[in-house]
């Protein structure tokens, strides 16, 4: 078995990730020539901790869109010749090294770490996503209204906030519930959500321009209604959005685990921002009170949302790594990075760095959403 | 006090009547009962043989009626027969409790002290370059979980360097034993509440008494110690409490990843293997730690804080 020393491995990583490089530069050198004109994103210029953070989490991003031409081999090729064997390793066939040595089967783990980036970053930002749509929903008219709306919703998010996580996960994220219709409930429940708040969105202030509201409506329920469709019965009639049924198990579960915090920041924000001035003045105006939440409230709590996104897109993303630490629900060759993780760790003591790519992958990819995070903050609270 | 008290011990008793509800329906799914009989007693069952075997045990009634028989059950302290380790389900907990019990009080005794410190020393000067390495240093141990710094440092303590076990056996209590698991699950926790401190301290620092405190001549030291940082623990104690659910999470993954035999990995075992009795009971553990670890930290804030009392 022939090796290349440790140079020549970070060498070839490094060559490896150029169109991520090139890419990089590209855009933060954009974003810096116009970063006066680009409000808050603009301003993480000036943050040395923001700028790391966003670099990372660019990074990430990229290698996730060009995981095709970073990656050496096929994520889920196996070399049997080369089962376990350290980093630099030369398969004999192509002459090309693996760069972080192979796992148990003997698939490359640098490959697999590389094309493990797409499932995190397709999940995570998505499922955040639905979180916040479900939890703003509910949130605003909780903090606005207060009252029995309050006492019932709060509850109910208490209730699942008990719930410890792990026991939820281990409930629901197993193979004997996909033959239920719990799965396929959930989803069909809080996917919902993003139809009724557009709606409600632009209902709510093109209500008096028939016309442009007809348009607005017409786009929501077919974007929605084709999404809905591909996603809660798997049946998108253009075959582009297609989830294995597991996949969608794990997207409603992360969901609902998410919705009642983002549901209680909401509803301390909107507490908080109902009693200003600006609220007064659109009440006496005689503003329809889903107008004043959704175009007067909402926009105004944007700052610590947006923190509160980044921050719990690395949350999600240590939650995917918890399942597929625990091997729930995804399928054993999916080279997501808690997967890895949980087929590697009982090698480390034959080879230490087996396990190292995924979980070095992880810990700095939610780093960056950690420290993008505390930028943004830093730079909102500014004004 | 005692009214808020007893309001709040309703809340929380109607909470976990609707969480182990939850629990016992899902675990009582129809897919969940035939493997359950089909391991009971043979593989090659037939559809009617899994039916009657059902219907025999009490599988088949009303679900209500029998969460209801459960519930009293477990009330009386009778809470089934595992199947997993053939015995009935309170000795098999009993013990791994305890042994878990032994772990957290290790890791809250290194954890929280720590994170303490830390959030104070970054707190009481906001901005400086105490404050940032601090702040930085926390924002990592956040990004670190369970799965990531336990690898690490097995790979980093037990393969390089050869100083510790890469395992640790339930019951036996010294520093070879519990330095890993320990440190790992410290790690996590660490982050969090060190910078709700520090946002709490450096909250406090601009407060009206602390000025007062500072042009009355007082030294630093004396504005910190006396002055800022009885005020300044009252919100992370709120969180402190508040991390035991999430802790749960962290010792489910610490015990799996160290094969401590304690409650985590007793959850993980019944879950596995299907084992019906156990993992309610598991659920039922887990749900009352957590609404009993909300509760101290209501009532203690209520005690801690006067100002809330009045609502």
């Amino acid at each position: 078995m022939e090796y290349i020393g440790f140079f020549e491995i970070w060498g070839t990583v490094i060559s490896q990730f150029w169109p991520v490089w090139l890419s990089l530069a590209v855009i933060l050198s954009v974003s810096y020539h116009f970063r006066h004109s680009l409000s808050l994103y603009g301003r993480l210029f000036g943050s040395t901790i923001g700028m790391v953070g966003l670099v990372i989490v660019l990074f990430w991003i990229l290698t996730a869109i060009f995981a095709d031409w970073v990656a050496v081999f096929d994520p889920l090729e196996q070399f049997a010749m080369l089962k376990r064997k350290p980093p630099g390793a030369i398969d004999a066939e192509t002459g090309k090294a693996l760069l972080f040595g192979a796992d148990n089967l003997g698939r490359d783990l640098f490959s697999r770490m590389v094309h493990g980036s797409r499932f995190v970053l397709i999940i995570a930002p998505a499922a955040t996503m639905f979180a916040f749509i479900v939890g703003i929903t509910i949130g605003l008219p909780a903090g606005y209204y207060g009252g029995k709306i309050d006492s019932i919703m709060s509850f109910l998010a208490n209730l699942v906030l008990a719930f410890p996580v792990i026991l939820l996960f281990y409930l629901l994220v197993t193979p004997g519930i996909r033959e239920t219709p719990i799965p396929m409930a959930m989803a069909g429940f809080f996917f919902i959500f993003p139809i009724l708040f557009f709606g409600v969105l632009f209902y709510s202030r093109y209500a008096t321009r028939p016309g442009l509201l007809a348009i607005q409506l017409v786009c929501v329920l077919l974007v929605g209604g084709w999404l809905y469709s591909g996603l809660v019965f798997n049946a998108d009639p253009l075959g582009i959005i297609a989830l294995e049924p597991n996949e969608l198990n794990i997207f409603a579960s992360v969901v609902f685990v998410n919705s009642p915090t983002v549901f209680r920041i909401v509803r301390g924000i909107t507490m908080d921002i109902k009693t200003r001035d600006y609220v007064a003045a659109a009440q006496t105006r005689g503003e329809n009170a889903w107008y004043i939440m959704l175009w007067e409230i909402l926009p105004n709590a944007r700052g610590p949302l947006i923190v509160d996104a980044c921050l719990r897109i690395g949350y999600t993303t240590i939650l995917l790594g918890t399942l597929g630490f625990f091997g729930l629900g995804l399928a054993p060759e999916s080279p997501d990075w808690g997967s890895m993780i949980n087929q590697t760790r009982a090698f480390i003591r034959i080879v230490p760095t087996i396990a190292l790519p995924p979980t070095l992958a992880l810990a700095i990819f939610v780093l960056g959403l950690n420290l993008l995070a505390d930028g943004l903050r830093e730079q909102s609270l500014k004004d | 006090m005692l009214l808020f008290i007893l309001r709040r011990l309703g809340v929380m008793v109607a909470t976990m009547v609707c969480l182990t509800f939850v629990v016992f329906y899902l675990v009582n799914l129809e897919p969940n009962l035939k493997k359950l009989a089909l391991e009971q007693n043979n593989n090659r069952m037939t559809e009617e043989a899994v039916e009657s075997w059902l219907l025999k045990e009490g599988y088949r009634r009303p679900i209500l009626s029998r969460y209801a028989e459960w519930i009293g059950n477990a009330a009386t302290g009778d809470f089934g027969q595992s199947t997993r380790f053939r015995k009935p389900v309170a000795e098999v907990l009993a013990p791994r409790i305890g042994y878990t019990g032994t772990l957290m009080f290790w890791v809250m005794i290194t954890m929280v002290p720590t994170a303490l410190i830390i959030g104070v020393l970054a707190g009481m000067r906001e901005g400086s370059k105490t404050d940032r390495s601090l702040s930085v240093v926390a924002i990592a141990s956040t990004a670190t979980p369970e799965y990531v710094s336990g690898i690490l440092f097995t790979v980093l303590f037990a393969s390089w360097l050869g100083v510790l076990k890469g395992v640790s056996k339930a019951g036996g209590i010294d520093f070879n034993n519990f330095a890993l698991p320990v440190m790992t699950m410290a790690i996590y926790g660490t982050g969090y509440i060190a910078r709700m401190t520090r946002a709490s301290m450096a909250e406090v620092m601009t407060a009206q008494y602390i000025r007062t405190a500072r042009l009355k001549g007082l030294s630093f030291r004396a504005q910190v110690l006396r002055h800022a940082l009885r005020n300044a623990l009252i919100a992370p104690f709120t969180v402190i409490m508040l991390q035991f659910p999430w802790l749960l999470t962290g010792v489910v993954i610490v015990e799996k990843l160290f094969n401590y035999k304690g409650f985590g990995w007793t959850l993980v075992e019944a879950a596995d293997n299907n084992d019906i009795d156990l993992l309610l009971s598991c659920s039922l553990v887990s749900v009352v730690v957590v609404l009993l670890t909300q509760l101290i930290s209501d009532i203690g804030y209520a005690y801690l804080n006067p100002r809330i009392r009045v609502n």
